[in-house]
């Protein structure tokens, strides 16, 4: 028996996300006939580890901390193998901007996108700048905080006018955001899950949000808000083509493990785009990475056990 | 080390907790979401309250709560009124009540109904677990799914879930300093009355309401009353603070104007003795008590006889109307040191209500910013408070936010405002940046005329909350 400490919760505003995420893993695992420990993370993590002394971790954190490569440094550090990405890759899909650079130096197709941070407003005068960011991206802009998930904080600027409230509505959750140029179109992920034969590509999942303009927050969460349809219906080779785009992301953030990656399909050119990258993607019922294993022929518990699985190997390997 | 292989073997098919398919989400998510009811597809998680489960750690500031200080109740008493009923009536309390309540405790109701002048006889009551439970059972006896309830702009949160489980059109009225602006509803009620729709009833909290924390002035308390028996329309009215008074003259409530024909009254122990005890009241017409009756043994029978004795104990040995005044002064305090502190640290562009009573100030900063999104930079600074948007359901109150000063002690409310005001500033500072417009100057000494309505709002709303500016120089 293997004693797994799931550790959830934090103090993320994704709090709620990560609670129900790592629920459904501690129940997985029980069944997997684990022994669980369950750790919401705060400010005795260390102490708890050590005392719990787990053979492994399941990072079911979401957002801050256990999403951007703070908890997984501290699990390196502490000497706990753990499920997910290392720090590197936690940072790099974190910080979208970082994530959009890599991309676009990679020739991943990725929305125009300017990224300030806040004293670059306040004392590079970068608001002189917007006029020419909204000639070239073209309204309606995407505003979002750099390093937020689940779509919290982001905004559409319809016009000029909405612009510097919907900077400052995003720096309220960053110290950094960017404009981005929306693509509007269909909404597809793609999950990545590592396994014998390298890392694989799940089939790609479209979110159809039933009422509101765009795929939100609490769309995302929520039972019976947003329709999923998995394997997606994509024309021609674009199915093949977002799995493509999907992997290689996955490698040129150096994600392992597991990975979601969001695309968009341009509506009016047939385009791929894709938007980010989750290193560690949900685990709720609404989640993505879940339903795409699911239609891969991989139950819940059978992808719990397989990253969990990948930890442990990372550690003989290492 | 290796992990085991899935213990398969263990879990078989003839293990009954497995049996069946194999665990899926997508099966997961249908088989709960194909069960659920139409009435809860209203029903909505929102960031909001996500945000709100990161707002009860214990390092967080919390001006978002709506909790009366417990702490201020002797220990020694709760223990030695709790020995007397369990030496005294141990089997009473361990037993099913009725569904009315004990007539005993319904005495002591109508001693506090009494209190704010009100005449009620003990057949009137019914004893409810919580004032919660009568907006519950008010909705559940008068609702059908698309009737409308008129309530008050911003209303009080928690009423609204229960409106939208009922399935209920919500139409919300603005209100001023005054309260409820009662001209807009009449007006509301004749469109309503073309469109062959009648509410079925108006909810409203006239004394220091949660959360814009203003009250209806008598003359609006008057026609309010007139309009409910002109029109043959039930009110709700929800009254947990009136008795937190700070300053001023008591004001009737609706229910003593109206001699309990058209008004539902609501009343709880939970600000003036305890909210931990869920016991709150209802007096009402008698057609409609018998209903509410009907309603509340569907819901939980009776409320604890636990809870009751405990009550009328109280009010047999205590002075309820002595712990009375020892809230109402360290609440006055609080709001005070709250409205100066909101002086101190809020960027001039804010306004706030200035409460009587109750526990809430209503806060409204320029539209341009969005409280939910600052609570969540108020978070990263370890300090919260309710968004406005929680006290409407159409969108509206997105640049207000709801502070409350009753929970936590001076020095907390003064570092939670001045925390907040800092953010605000910080935020209204970047806008202007990113607009061109001139870096707002420091906070003037002197008090300063409210924001004026901008151009784009609706005209019949040029006086709606944000409230008139008081300073707290200027009581």
């Amino acid at each position: 028996m293997t004693r797994v400490a799931v550790l959830k919760g934090g103090r993320s505003l994704e709090r709620q996300v990560s609670l129900r995420s790592g629920a459904r893993v501690e129940d997985a695992l029980e069944r997997l006939g684990h022994d669980v420990v369950s750790i919401d993370v705060g400010p005795d993590l260390v102490d708890r580890l050590e005392d719990t002394r787990p053979d492994v971790a399941f990072v079911a954190l979401h957002g801050r901390d256990g999403e951007d490569g703070t908890v997984q440094e501290l699990l390196e550090l502490v000497g706990v193998p753990y499920t997910g990405s290392r720090p590197g890759a936690c940072i790099r899909c974190m910080d979208k901007v970082l994530a959009k650079h890599a991309m676009r130096d990679a020739g991943i197709p990725t929305p125009d996108f300017y990224a300030f941070n806040q004293t670059a407003f306040e004392e590079l005068g970068a608001a002189r700048a917007l006029p020419a960011i909204e000639a070239r991206l073209r309204f309606p802009i995407v505003v979002k905080p750099a390093g937020q998930g689940s779509a919290l904080g982001v905004q559409f600027a319809r016009t000029a006018e909405d612009v510097p409230a919907a900077l400052v509505s995003a720096f309220s959750y960053d110290t950094k955001v960017m404009l981005e140029r929306h693509v509007a179109g269909r909404e597809l992920a793609v999950s990545v899950l590592d396994g014998l034969a390298g890392p694989e590509a799940l089939p790609v999942v479209e979110a159809i949000p039933r009422d509101e303009d765009f795929y939100d927050f609490e769309a995302r969460y929520e039972i019976g808000r947003t329709s999923f349809v998995c394997p997606a219906d994509l024309p021609g080779g674009l199915g093949e083509r977002s799995q493509e785009l999907a992997l290689s992301v996955h490698r040129i953030l150096g994600c392992r493990s597991f990975s979601r990656v969001d695309l968009m399909l341009e509506e009016r050119t047939d385009a791929l785009y894709v938007l980010e990258a989750n290193a560690i993607p949900g685990l709720t019922e609404t989640s993505l990475l879940p339903q795409a294993a699911e239609a891969a022929g991989i139950g819940f518990d059978a992808l719990v056990a397989r990253v969990l699985e990948l930890a442990v190997e990372r550690r003989t390997a290492v | 080390m290796t992990i085991d292989e899935p213990p398969r073997g263990e879990h078989g098919d003839d293990d009954l907790r497995h049996a069946g398919p194999a665990r899926s989400t997508t099966r997961d998510l249908e088989r709960y979401a194909g069960l659920f009811a139409t009435r809860t597809h209203g029903l909505k998680s929102s960031v909001m309250r996500d945000l709100m489960a990161v707002t009860q750690q214990s390092d967080i500031i919390s001006l978002a709560g709506g909790l009366p200080d417990t702490s201020t109740f002797p220990a020694e008493s709760f223990s030695s009124l709790m020995s007397h009923v369990g030496a005294e009536s141990s089997a009473r309390a361990l037993q099913y009540g009725p569904t009315e309540g004990l007539d005993e405790l319904k005495d002591c109701i109508v001693e506090v109904m009494a209190a704010e002048g009100m005449r009620a006889e003990p057949d009137d009551i019914l004893v409810t677990t919580g004032g919660q439970q009568v907006i519950d059972l008010v909705c559940r006896t008068l609702l059908d799914p698309g009737d409308v309830v008129v309530a008050e702009a911003p209303t009080y949160p928690g009423a609204l879930p229960s409106f939208v489980a009922y399935q209920a059109d919500v139409v919300q009225i603005e209100m001023d300093d005054a309260g409820v602006r009662v001209d807009l509803l009449e007006q509301t009620l004749d469109r309503l009355a073309t469109e062959g729709r009648r509410p079925k009833f108006i909810y409203t909290v006239p004394s220091f309401s949660n959360p814009a924390g203003v009250t209806l002035s008598l003359e609006r308390r008057r026609r309010l009353v007139r309009i409910a028996r002109e029109r043959e329309l039930l009110v709700l009215e929800d009254n947990p603070y009136g008795l937190l008074r700070y300053e001023g003259d008591p004001l009737p409530t609706l229910y003593a104007l109206d001699g309990g024909e058209y008004v539902i009254y609501l009343g709880t122990f939970s600000k003036i003795l305890s909210p931990g005890l869920r016991l709150g009241w209802t007096a009402a017409p008698r057609p409609v008590l018998e209903k509410l009756n009907v309603g509340k043994q569907g819901a939980d029978l009776c409320s604890a006889p636990l809870s009751q004795l405990f009550v009328c104990r109280y009010f047999g040995e205590m002075d309820w109307k002595a712990y009375l005044r020892t809230l109402t002064d360290l609440y006055r305090r609080r709001r005070d040191t709250m409205l100066d502190a909101l002086a101190e640290h809020f960027p001039r562009e804010a306004t706030w209500t200035h409460p009587e009573g109750g526990l809430f100030i209503w806060a409204t900063l320029p539209e341009y910013i969005d409280t939910t999104d600052l609570l969540a930079r108020a978070l990263r600074e370890h300090v919260a408070f309710v968004p406005g948007r929680a006290a409407y359901l159409d969108g509206r109150g997105g640049a207000s936010m709801r502070l409350n000063f009753s929970g936590v002690g001076d020095d907390d409310i003064r570092e939670g405002v001045r925390r907040i005001g800092k953010v605000v500033s910080e935020q209204l500072g970047l806008y202007s940046t990113l607009t061109g417009a001139a870096t707002p100057e420091p906070r003037p000494a002197s008090a300063r005329p409210p924001r004026a309505a901008s151009p784009g709002d609706d005209a019949s709303g040029a006086e709606i909350l944000p409230l008139r500016l008081r300073r707290t120089g200027e009581r």
